[in-house]
């Protein structure tokens, strides 16, 4: 990932309240953030932890409350509307329900931006169908959006967006209406136009697999608050906390009581290594003798490593166990623990 | 009276009517609807537009003061039945027209009723666009002006135009009462005839040249507005005109 030096992204001790007719909504609380150029930085929560309200405030379609937000150096609350329009050119932004003009073509949605900077109508359209070309359009100019699929609208919304050179390209949930494989597609086509233009992207979502798939740095936003921040392999490695570890691995609350299992458990932490996790059990078999059983695995694969947790059945038999333990703590950045004997669970634990 | 309806003098006497002065009715009918109409969409269409931006959290808010007055005028004067609203607007028709009698003298109080109706159906039409489209113009530094009239206007197309079909045969309804009072047109010869000289039949051709006349608006105006609206609907339309034969 091409990385330019010094911030393209700055919000400052960011608050937003939202006045309802008698209380008062905090959607996001002194938020500091520093995006830098050329950074695909992931913003995720789950619903109404205030992404959205997030990105809106850095091109000021909300108003924050307090704080300010500095794109390239420009403080964009201090702008006046002229102002603040020319800048907004700089941002363009993708939304979850593209957002298209429905009754221009997909060419004339291209130009549109081009038409509110006053650009020559056959410069405009000699650029919309070069974008075309680079989203793999390039048959779709004279379509209507209605006529498309989900997909396709997003690529002519990223057409659209890259139609007046932004630097900084938000995507709102970008994704979230689209089936995986149109996710993938439209993933990648947003880290090739990052790498290929050195556009800043921001990325909103509640998907963990859209941020391991393109963002380098991520924040995770819970209640208005940022309560992880960092490079994508740290934050997701050691999520830190209670919201962190919920959304890193969602189905670590579903870990079986091993009371379910008979004989002994062990319990594995994967923490950043080296192969994935099926290799180890299984030279253990090869080298120890030691048959084990996958009660559970969670495990997630960021870059070469792996993260998670697993658990392991053994027969109940103190010496295997101890020397399966022996083992398996050998293994870089793998911790492994004999979980308490079996007792009978309260029912209130399983949920 | 019945005999009298349908004696064949009677009849001969409508036909001749029909045949000398109803074309010319029509005509003036016609070009007096859509006169009155587009005067109606000029003014009210801008005033239907600020209605939408100007609220507060519009595009454009306006001082709320200016959005309720303008909000008061408008159901004030929809409240006023139209044959009193005409009588009372004689002085302004007589300063602008020269006169209160005939065709062009009653496209003032057709105008004067007909543009709150007009802004109503236009501020409809442009609360039903989806407020996302407006957000992404607003992110692109698109200006309050700009969103009206190359996003706000044009999306809308299809709906305004079935609402003004609506308007126009309202209007096309307005022409005809005009002619109690000195309006001309086919209200004026059902009013003449049929009220004042007992001439049923007379009347009744001018009525059946009236629904007419509706008729044709209206589908003008659904073809018109099915024609233009580049939304699902076209899609479907287009699939539904395909599969037809392969099912029959």
């Amino acid at each position: 990932m091409r990385v330019e030096p010094g911030s393209m992204i700055e919000i400052q001790h960011l608050s937003k309240t939202f006045l309802a007719s008698d209380n008062e909504i905090e959607a996001l609380k002194d938020i500091s953030l520093t995006v830098r150029g050329g950074d695909i930085y992931g913003i995720i929560g789950m619903s109404g932890a205030g992404k959205s309200t997030l990105v809106r405030c850095i091109n000021m379609l909300e108003r924050p409350t307090s704080g300010k937000v500095l794109i390239d150096g420009i403080d964009m609350g201090a702008l006046p509307p002229a102002g603040l329009r020319a800048a907004r050119r700089n941002i363009a932004m993708i939304f979850q329900s593209f957002n298209l003009l429905m009754q221009r073509t997909c060419l004339a949605n291209i130009c549109f931006p081009l038409e509110l900077a006053g650009m020559k109508k056959q410069e405009a359209r000699e650029k919309a169908l070069r974008l075309l070309e680079i989203v793999g359009l390039p048959d779709k100019a004279k379509e209507y959006p209605a006529r498309l699929s989900g997909g396709q609208q997003q690529r002519i919304a990223i057409a659209r967006a890259l139609a007046a050179d932004p630097k900084v390209l938000l995507c709102d949930e970008a994704t979230s209406a689209l089936d995986p494989q149109t996710t993938r597609s439209i993933l990648s086509l947003i880290r090739d136009i990052n790498r290929r233009l050195g556009i800043t992207v921001i990325v909103i979502t509640h998907q963990m697999s859209v941020v391991e798939e393109i963002c380098n740095r991520v924040a995770i936003l819970e209640n208005g608050c940022v309560i992880e921040e960092g490079e994508v392999t740290e934050v997701f490695a050691r999520p830190q906390s209670a919201a962190g570890q919920r959304l890193v691995f969602p189905e670590a609350d579903s870990e079986p009581l091993s009371a379910e299992a008979e004989g002994r458990v062990i319990r594995l932490i994967f923490n950043g290594a080296e192969a994935a996790g099926q290799p180890i059990i299984t030279q253990m078999a090869i080298d120890e003798r030691i048959a084990a059983n996958i009660l559970f695995a969670s495990t997630k694969s960021i870059g070469s490593r792996v993260y998670g947790k697993m658990l392991l059945g053994l027969p109940d038999n103190g010496e295997i166990t101890a020397r399966a333990i022996r083992y398996l703590t050998k293994c870089p950045n793998v911790t492994a623990e004999e979980l308490p004997a079996k007792k009978p669970a309260p029912s209130s634990l399983q949920q | 009276m019945l005999n009298n309806l349908l004696s064949s003098d009677t009849v001969r006497e409508a036909l001749q009517i029909l045949r000398d002065d109803m074309p010319f009715a029509l005509w003036e009918t016609t070009y007096a609807t859509l006169l009155a109409t587009l005067f109606a969409v000029i003014i009210g269409l801008p005033l239907g537009v600020l209605l939408v931006v100007g609220e507060k959290g519009g595009v454009l808010p306006l001082p709320s003061w200016l959005i309720r007055s303008l909000n008061v005028l408008i159901n004030l004067l929809r409240s006023i039945p139209f044959l009193i609203l005409m009588i009372m607007v004689i002085p302004f028709t007589r300063l602008i027209m020269g006169t209160t009698v005939g065709t062009a003298a009653s496209i003032v109080p057709l105008v004067i009723a007909a543009f709150p109706f007009v802004a109503r159906l236009a501020e409809s039409s442009l609360r039903e666009l989806n407020p996302n489209i407006i957000e992404a113009a607003q992110s692109m530094g698109a200006s309050p002006f700009q969103i009206i009239v190359k996003v706000m206007i044009p999306e809308s197309v299809p709906s305004l135009i079935s609402n003004l079909t609506i308007a126009v045969t309202t209007i096309l309804g307005y022409t005809a009462m005009s002619g109690a009072i000195g309006g001309g047109g086919l209200g004026k010869i059902a009013i003449n005839y049929g009220y004042h000289r007992y001439k049923y039949l007379v009347m009744l051709f001018a009525v059946i040249l009236l629904i007419l006349l509706v008729q044709v608006f209206q589908s003008l105006g659904t073809a018109l507005s099915v024609r233009l609206d580049r939304r699902i609907r076209q899609k479907q339309g287009r699939r539904r005109r395909k599969s037809t034969p392969t099912l029959s």
